[in-house]
Formats: C-alpha cells, sequence, structure tokens
C-alpha cells in the first residue's frame, strides 16, 4: 500500500520509536488526556525554565498516529518560549506529518492526531491560571484547547 | 393503501427451514452499498448495531406516510391505527420471548435505559446501605455505571464475578457473594458484547433464587442471536435493544415481573403514565403504562414489529446455527493468522458470533482504518468495557462481529485485510 495518506514511513517509524517517550518526575506541568471512545492515554510532562521549555516527555498507549503526533510536537516544542508555544497552531503540527487531510476526512482519527496538542494548550493554561495566578497570560488557550477538535 | 396491521404481520408463525444467505442479503439495501475506493462494504459490526432490511424500513415509510398519529389519547382512526399497531408490537414480543403477561413488557429507548430504570425505580427503595449488587467483570457500561450511582446513593457494595483465561466467569465466586446473604441483586449479561462468552444464566438465575436475591440479564447480545424463553428463565428483569435485531434505533424493552413492577416507584412522570392527577397527589396508570411516560417512540416500536416478523421467519434456531458455523470458520481461519491474538471462547458453542482480536502490537484503531480501506467494517476501542479491557491488560481490541447475512466469504476478506495491516507496519 504505496503512498497511504495516513500510515507513511514516518508515521510507522515515530509509532515504533517515538520520541521523547518517558516521564519527567516533578514536572512543573503534567497533564493528563484521553480519547474516550478510542481508547488513546497519555500523559504530557513539561519543565519550564526562563519562560522556555526546558524538557517535554510523554508517556502512556494510543494508535500510531496518537503516539506520531505526540511524538512530533515534543520535538517541535522543545527549548521553544512559552510565548511561542502558546501561539502553536494545529496545521504547524499536521502538516509536519502530511496529516492536514484528516481535518476533512476523519472526524474520528483528527482526535488521536491532536490529543497531544490538546493537553499542551490545557496544560500551559492552567500553568499560567493556576500555578503562576497569571490569568492574563493563559490568555484564550483553554477555549482553544475545548475547540480544538 | 396498505393497512398497517398487514406490514406488521408478515411471516407470522413461519418458521422456514430454508435459510438462503442471498435471498436475506437481498432483503438489506445497505449490504450492496460500495464503500470508500468502490470497495464492497463488509459488515462486521453488528454487536454495535445491524443493518435494517426493507422490511423494516417500508414499515417505517408506510407509518408516517398513511397512519402517523399520538396513541393511547385521541379517538380519531389515524389514532386508532397506530394505537392498535403500536401494542400489537408488544404482543409480537410476548410470543418470540414467551412472555406470559403482556403488561410486564415495558417500552423503553433502549437497553442502557432499561438498567437506569431498575437501578433508579426499583434500586432506590430496596437496596440499603451494606447490601450487595453483583455484577461481572465482562459487562458493558450500562451494567455497571448504573449500579455505581446506586451504590452512592444507598452505601450499598459492588462486587464483581471474575472472568477466567477462557473469558468465562468464576461463577464459585457468586456462591461466596451470595453466602453472605447480603445480595440484594444480580446484574449480569446473558452474552458479553466483547468476548461474545454466553454467560450459564440457567445455573446463575438458580443460585440466585435459592439465594433470595433478585437477578436482572442484559440480554442486549443475546435476544438477537439466539432463542430466549423468559418463561423458563425465570429471571426477574431482563432487557434487550430493538436496533441490535434488526428494528430501528431508539426501541428497547424491560421485562420485569409484575409484582415487581407494581411495586416499583415510577421511573418518570408524566404524560400517559397516570390515572387521576390533581394538585398535589397523582395515582399511577395501570402497567406497562405507568413506566411509559411522555410520547413513546411511536414508529419505531411499531416497525420493530416488522424486525420479529424477519427473524421469526427465519426462525432463531438457524440464526445461532449459522452464527456458530461462522464463528467456527472464522476461529479456525483466524487462529493460523501469525501474530493474532483472539480473546473470550475458542469453543463457537460457548460464544456468541463475536470475536475479540489484537493483531500483534499494532493498536486497533489504525487496524480498523486500513482495513476500512477495503471496506471492512469492524469496531475497535474499548466497546463500553473498559473493566474488562483492564483485565486483559489492554487499551483496545477489534472486534468482528456476525449475523444472518454475515458471509464466509466476508470473514475471508477480513483475514485478507489482516495482510495488508502487516505490510504497512512491515510485520
Amino acid at each position: 500500500m504505496s503512498g497511504d495518506p495516513i500510515y507513511t514511513e514516518m508515521i510507522i517509524e515515530y509509532s515504533r520509536n517515538p520520541s521523547n517517550y518517558g516521564k519527567i518526575d516533578d514536572a512543573h506541568i503534567q497533564r493528563h488526556d484521553s480519547n474516550p471512545l478510542c481508547g488513546d492515554s497519555i500523559d504530557l510532562y513539561l519543565n519550564i525554565d526562563d519562560k522556555k521549555i526546558s524538557d517535554v516527555k510523554f508517556d502512556g498507549k494510543g494508535c500510531a498516529i496518537c503516539m506520531a503526533c505526540s511524538s512530533v510536537l515534543t520535538e517541535m516544542i522543545k527549548g521553544k518560549s512559552l510565548d511561542e508555544v502558546k501561539k502553536f497552531e494545529k496545521d504547524e503540527l499536521l502538516s509536519e506529518l502530511g496529516l492536514q487531510h484528516l481535518i476533512k476526512t476523519s472526524p474520528v482519527r483528527i482526535k488521536c492526531a491532536l490529543l497531544s496538542l490538546k493537553a499542551l494548550k490545557y496544560g500551559i493554561y492552567s500553568y499560567f491560571a493556576d500555578k503562576m495566578n497569571d490569568v492574563e497570560s493563559a490568555g484564550n488557550l483553554k477555549d482553544e484547547a475545548a475547540n480544538l477538535y | 393503501m396498505q393497512k398497517l396491521s398487514s406490514i406488521t404481520s408478515i411471516g407470522d408463525h413461519v418458521q422456514s427451514n430454508i435459510f438462503s444467505i442471498e435471498e436475506i442479503r437481498g432483503d438489506f439495501p445497505v449490504l450492496s452499498r460500495r464503500v470508500r475506493d468502490d470497495k464492497k462494504l463488509v459488515y462486521l459490526d453488528n454487536a454495535a448495531t445491524t443493518q435494517k432490511p426493507n422490511q423494516v424500513i417500508d414499515a417505517i415509510t408506510e407509518y408516517y406516510q398513511n397512519h402517523n398519529s399520538n396513541i393511547h389519547r385521541a379517538v380519531h382512526a389515524l389514532a386508532e391505527e397506530s394505537t392498535e399497531a403500536f401494542e400489537v408490537t408488544r404482543d409480537k414480543i410476548a410470543k418470540f420471548l414467551n412472555i406470559q403477561n403482556r403488561e410486564e413488557i415495558v417500552f423503553v429507548k433502549g437497553t442502557t435505559e432499561a438498567i437506569n430504570l431498575v437501578a433508579y425505580a426499583w434500586g432506590r427503595d430496596n437496596v440499603k446501605k451494606g447490601d450487595i449488587v453483583v455484577t461481572t467483570e465482562y459487562e458493558h457500561h450500562s451494567n455497571i455505571v448504573p449500579w455505581q450511582l446506586l451504590r452512592e446513593e444507598t452505601g450499598a457494595k459492588l462486587e464483581y464475578i471474575d472472568i477466567d483465561e477462557n473469558g468465562e466467569l468464576k461463577l464459585e465466586q457468586l456462591d461466596e457473594y451470595l453466602a453472605t446473604g447480603n445480595v440484594k441483586l444480580v446484574a449480569i449479561s446473558h452474552v458479553s458484547n466483547v468476548l461474545g462468552t454466553i454467560t450459564d444464566v440457567q445455573k446463575v438465575i438458580k443460585k440466585c433464587k435459592d439465594a433470595g436475591a433478585k437477578i436482572l440479564v442484559d440480554g442486549a447480545q443475546a435476544v438477537p442471536h439466539m432463542k430466549v424463553d423468559i418463561a423458563s428463565l425465570g429471571c426477574d428483569f431482563y432487557a434487550f435493544s430493538a436496533h441490535k435485531m434488526l428494528g430501528p434505533t431508539g426501541v428497547g424493552v424491560l421485562w420485569a415481573r409484575k409484582e415487581l413492577l407494581e411495586n416499583m416507584r415510577p421511573f418518570q412522570g408524566g404524560g400517559d403514565m397516570i390515572r387521576e392527577v390533581h394538585k398535589y397527589e397523582t395515582t399511577w396508570n395501570d402497567l406497562p403504562y405507568k413506566f411509559e411516560a411522555g410520547t413513546p417512540n411511536v414508529a419505531d416500536v411499531i416497525c420493530f414489529a416488522a424486525a420479529i416478523d424477519y427473524l421469526t421467519k427465519i426462525g432463531m434456531d438457524n440464526v445461532r446455527n449459522h452464527e456458530i458455523d461462522l464463528t467456527k470458520y472464522a476461529l479456525e481461519k483466524m487462529s493460523k493468522v501469525k501474530g493474532l491474538t483472539i480473546y473470550g471462547p475458542k469453543d463457537p458453542q460457548k460464544a456468541s458470533g463475536v470475536i475479540s482480536f489484537n493483531f500483534n502490537d499494532v493498536h486497533p484503531h489504525d487496524v480498523a482504518t486500513i482495513i476500512d480501506k477495503n471496506g471492512v467494517a469492524i469496531r475497535s476501542g474499548h466497546h463500553c468495557a473498559q473493566v474488562l479491557m483492564e483485565k486483559l491488560n489492554v487499551a483496545a481490541t477489534n472486534r468482528a462481529s456476525f449475523y444472518i447475512y454475515t458471509t464466509k466469504e466476508e470473514v475471508d476478506t477480513l483475514i485478507d485485510s489482516l495482510e495488508q495491516v502487516a505490510e504497512v507496519f512491515k510485520l
């Protein structure tokens, strides 16, 4: 099945060997999320130093799409400033893996692709709003997360 | 114009021994559909919902075109026709399941609502702090969560019968629970929606009766697939859904013993369930109407009769034999596929036409997406049975489930499609 629009070499490779897979003990941000109907279930861990993401990992169980997207997301945000990460859009993540078409073609599988991004947005929101008491910086990340898919 | 009563009497009393799959498939328009890249649809998600034959689809159209009316109230012609047809379905269910009293048949929207009705209207008055409700590890969430809610409200205990490595219940645990003398209710699936395991309900019911515990049977995966005789089972509550047996969505049945229903408070208040309403007090309508508040799903209840007729015509023993035959075929072929793990009984006599499996370490969602390109529709996920998934130590499984129109060629297509999964994942 060459030219499969979902299961590219890259996705299969990431699903076999996910990047940044594991746990950060006592992470500054830890966010769990799951897709109730399909069984994807991940935890995202972030450490923040000097307003930058100094470390990021994820663990959990999920399909190939979920594993690949979580891997790529962690690669893309590592070392970035929180301001940059706050503006991170789903298209940036999906295009990295050639999965933009899922938005239109698969309302079910798009949830697998965006689960980690949803966890990221919620995580950063609660970091600002709950931990730093800085609702202004938290902005509308919570709404963005809720309306991601 | 066709009379409603004539629509809903197709095939009455006719038990045919001729089981022509070609003929049956011809009654289901969706089965000749092509999906994805012009692939023939191979529908193997029948435990979720079955397809509908023309007889059922036509009955819906006929009802809305010529008879649509509310029931049990007005005296005009349409209302009389609708009311009669609605009650005909109740009679057909009684006959189909050997139920002696038609007033013990309560229409609800599905098995889930039926179980919630029992938890609410019976459970809250009969289960107290320290009492035990027993369920099993292979229940659907609809036979777990209502009891968790009841537990929170009453302080009762919720206990589980575990499953063994064959996916069968360790019934000796039920003896232990019953021996405490505190078990008020045992709520159990007749057939597991994930493993297909057929529960020895006869045995369970006897144990419960001997111990004085009430017994609820979730028959959502049993009534569509085998002959069920409520009178000889002797349970207290039995629930099932129309849409898993060729009927429409939004219709289910709660059967309960008359004396239980009589002593239960209503589930919902409203129209149709009352005899007299005054400012501060109300008297209840007779059974079963006491439990059927508001306008019911009239159209779908009426056309459910066409589904019962269809199954009656084929004969439930034939349905069961066809599924045993298919499951045997599928298990034999699937056991030869490298990397395939099958969960549940390997003996087709002990299971309904449901096969849960995992393929190597590929996530079930990926399996389902890849074979969907071949037109093969299976279910992947936790099947509303997360307690069972935990027990099996998997996040999810794939589930192929068969019905009267499933062919061996379709089973072959499923198995062939797994090769593509192996190819994509370089297994």
